[in-house]
């Protein structure tokens, strides 16, 4: 994708609606999410223009905002967003181990992407608010709680 | 154990089939205490004094008064007033937002819809992290959409001449959006860097407008209030803590999970709910209030009871009610090493103490645990957290100091041990004789 489609600047204008007239920069991280789930994943800075254009902001206003936020990469990324948390509750459960464990499963290392392009380990994810459901994942949005090593390979096994 | 009642407020449709939906959250009295306002039976005023009276606090970490914070909005004040909530849960140790969002939204889209008429806002933004968006947000969005639809929001409801409007706004992965300044920049559609305070949000706040900001659970509790009465509220809870707490219980324990329990529940009461220590290992420390407060040994827990005053007391604080357990195998170096981390990572980088400092602390640890620490680098450690502490805009600096400050006040042998044994950690030499 390298400009925005009809369906996106429908939507974009869909969220300006919720903000008065004069705030439509509220708008740009709704506006970012839904370039990123169109473009398989990632922003380019062609893409991160053409939200600027259409919401009448300065380029700046958006590049600051896709490299603010962790949801946001700016890099091309595997098709299937993988994110273990790591953080306090999830590492008392174990979860140092699984992120061990899908490193050599998939020979990749955290903030890369599989050679095939199926899969992104998201880099030191942080807390998900799923603590009680240690050890946990989120894969594309979707949370996995509970986890053990069983688990993952079926997870990531169902993924195309 | 004496018999605890669970699930008053915030999960009180949780023991129904389909909990979220319109018509369940009516079968439980929901929306009675929203009909009887548009009903103009309650004025702005006495909705205050009743949440006054109430006891709540605010539950996303301060414990703010939550009636007191509303009589400082300029409620009569000309011009556009906002009310947001903060759903941008991420505490480490917290998830019982999500419990809400999930199983309950109609309880805080109500709540929302009194807590904007008592302070005369009209317009009211429910602040979800990006990282819900699958599940929460859905739910949240439909509850909505159905109180639009039986009438119960918009513009002039039912020909009472209450406005209300309800938006949600996706976050996209920032802890420090939960800072009430930051969140209000995020949406503003900036970086969330929170705010020179005064000016408060009362006064200026979202797009320069008197805006109150509440937790979730804060609001999600006011439903009951109103419905039941500031008396009921109080009497479930104890002296200076009304009502229920959500405690999301994780690590080690046998149950891991979101219980609603009434404040001032004591911590044995709650371990033992939560099935004990896991594998029936001696407990070793916890943190009761999500990663930013100070930990706490086993043996100045175990005679608290979980509110405000008494956690305060016995050196910790109430936080989010996110009770983290660790049993005897914890190493204590390693878990401070990771709390660190996520502090490092989500300091937003504008004051130089908290970025640079929450740096040097997880590089010194880090280079503890690898074995090259020196006996300074512990001393050193608390310098830097001191250093950070209360030295920056919002309290992130604080939140990074008090975890190191508190496992080197009460684990200081297990950072000695590790430093002189090269990077071995005491309990792995415990482990290795227990096994």
């Amino acid at each position: 994708m390298i400009e925005l489609s009809k369906k996106i600047k429908d939507k974009i204008d869909l969220l300006c609606e919720r903000f008065p007239d004069d705030r439509k920069r509220s708008a740009v991280i709704g506006a970012l999410h839904l370039v990123q789930h169109e473009n398989k994943g990632y922003l380019t800075a062609e893409l991160m223009n053409e939200v600027a254009e259409h919401l009448s902001l300065p380029t700046m206003h958006v590049y600051e905002v896709a490299t603010f936020y962790s949801m946001f990469n700016t890099k091309p990324v595997g098709r299937h967003d993988v994110a273990i948390c790591t953080n306090i509750s999830c590492m008392l459960r174990g979860a140092e181990e699984l992120v061990s464990y899908v490193e050599n499963k998939l020979d990749i290392k955290l903030g890369e992407s599989t050679a095939d392009g199926k899969i992104f380990l998201k880099k030191e994810e942080e807390c998900l608010a799923a603590c009680c459901g240690a050890p946990m994942m989120m894969v594309d949005h979707h949370y996995h709680e509970n986890l053990t090593k069983e688990k993952i390979d079926k997870i990531l096994g169902d993924l195309d | 154990m004496k018999d605890i009642k669970k699930n008053l407020v915030c999960f009180n449709t949780f023991d129904a089939k389909e909990s979220w939906t319109y018509k369940t959250y009516r079968e439980y009295g929901g929306y009675e205490a929203w009909e009887k306002i548009i009903r103009g039976e309650l004025s702005p005023e006495e909705i205050i004094e009743e949440v006054k009276a109430s006891g709540l606090r605010g539950r996303g970490g301060a414990g703010f008064p939550t009636g007191l914070k509303w009589s400082f909005m300029p409620r009569t004040v000309e011009g556009q007033k906002y009310l947001v909530c903060n759903s941008d849960e991420s505490e480490p140790g917290t998830c019982h937002d999500r419990e809400v969002l999930r199983n309950n939204p109609h309880t805080l889209v109500e709540g929302m819809a009194i807590a904007a008429y008592a302070m005369g806002a009209t317009v009211a933004y429910n602040y979800i992290r990006g990282e819900f968006i699958e599940e929460p947000v859905p739910r949240f969005e439909a509850a909505v959409k159905e109180a639009y639809k039986h009438g119960l929001l918009g513009k002039n409801i039912r020909e009472s001449n209450i406005d209300f409007d309800l938006h949600t706004f996706v976050g996209a992965g920032a802890y420090i959006c939960g800072e009430e300044t930051a969140l209000l920049e995020s949406l503003e559609g900036k970086q969330g860097k929170p705010r020179f305070k005064p000016p408060f949000p009362a006064n200026y706040g979202l797009y320069g407008k008197p805006t109150t900001i509440n937790n979730t659970q804060s609001l999600a509790s006011v439903p009951s209030i109103i419905r039941n009465g500031a008396e009921w509220f109080k009497n479930i809870g104890v002296e200076n803590a009304g009502g229920t707490a959500q405690f999301s219980v994780s690590g080690h324990v046998e149950k891991p999970g979101n219980y609603e329990l009434p404040m001032g529940t004591s911590f044995k009461d709650l371990l033992e709910i939560c099935g004990g220590v896991l594998g029936g290992r001696k407990l070793k420390a916890v943190i009761p209030g999500g990663s930013s407060v100070p930990v706490m040994p086993a043996a100045n827990i175990m005679d608290c009871t979980m509110d405000y005053d008494s956690l305060q007391k016995a050196g910790s604080s109430f936080g989010t009610g996110a009770v983290i357990v660790m049993d005897e195998s914890t190493c204590m170096v390693n878990v401070l090493r990771r709390i660190s981390r996520f502090y490092m990572a989500e300091s937003c980088g504008q004051c130089t103490p908290c970025r640079e400092g929450t740096g040097w602390l997880y590089r010194m640890l880090t280079r503890i645990v690898a074995g090259q620490g020196e006996m300074e680098d512990i001393t050193k450690l608390v310098e830097v957290a001191n250093k950070i502490e209360g030295h920056t805009i919002c309290a992130l600096g604080d939140a990074a100091a008090w975890p190191v400050q508190s496992f080197l006040k009460h684990f200081h042998h297990e950072f000695e041990y590790m430093v002189k044994n090269k990077g071995e950690s005491i309990v792995s030499v415990k482990n290795e004789v227990a096994a």
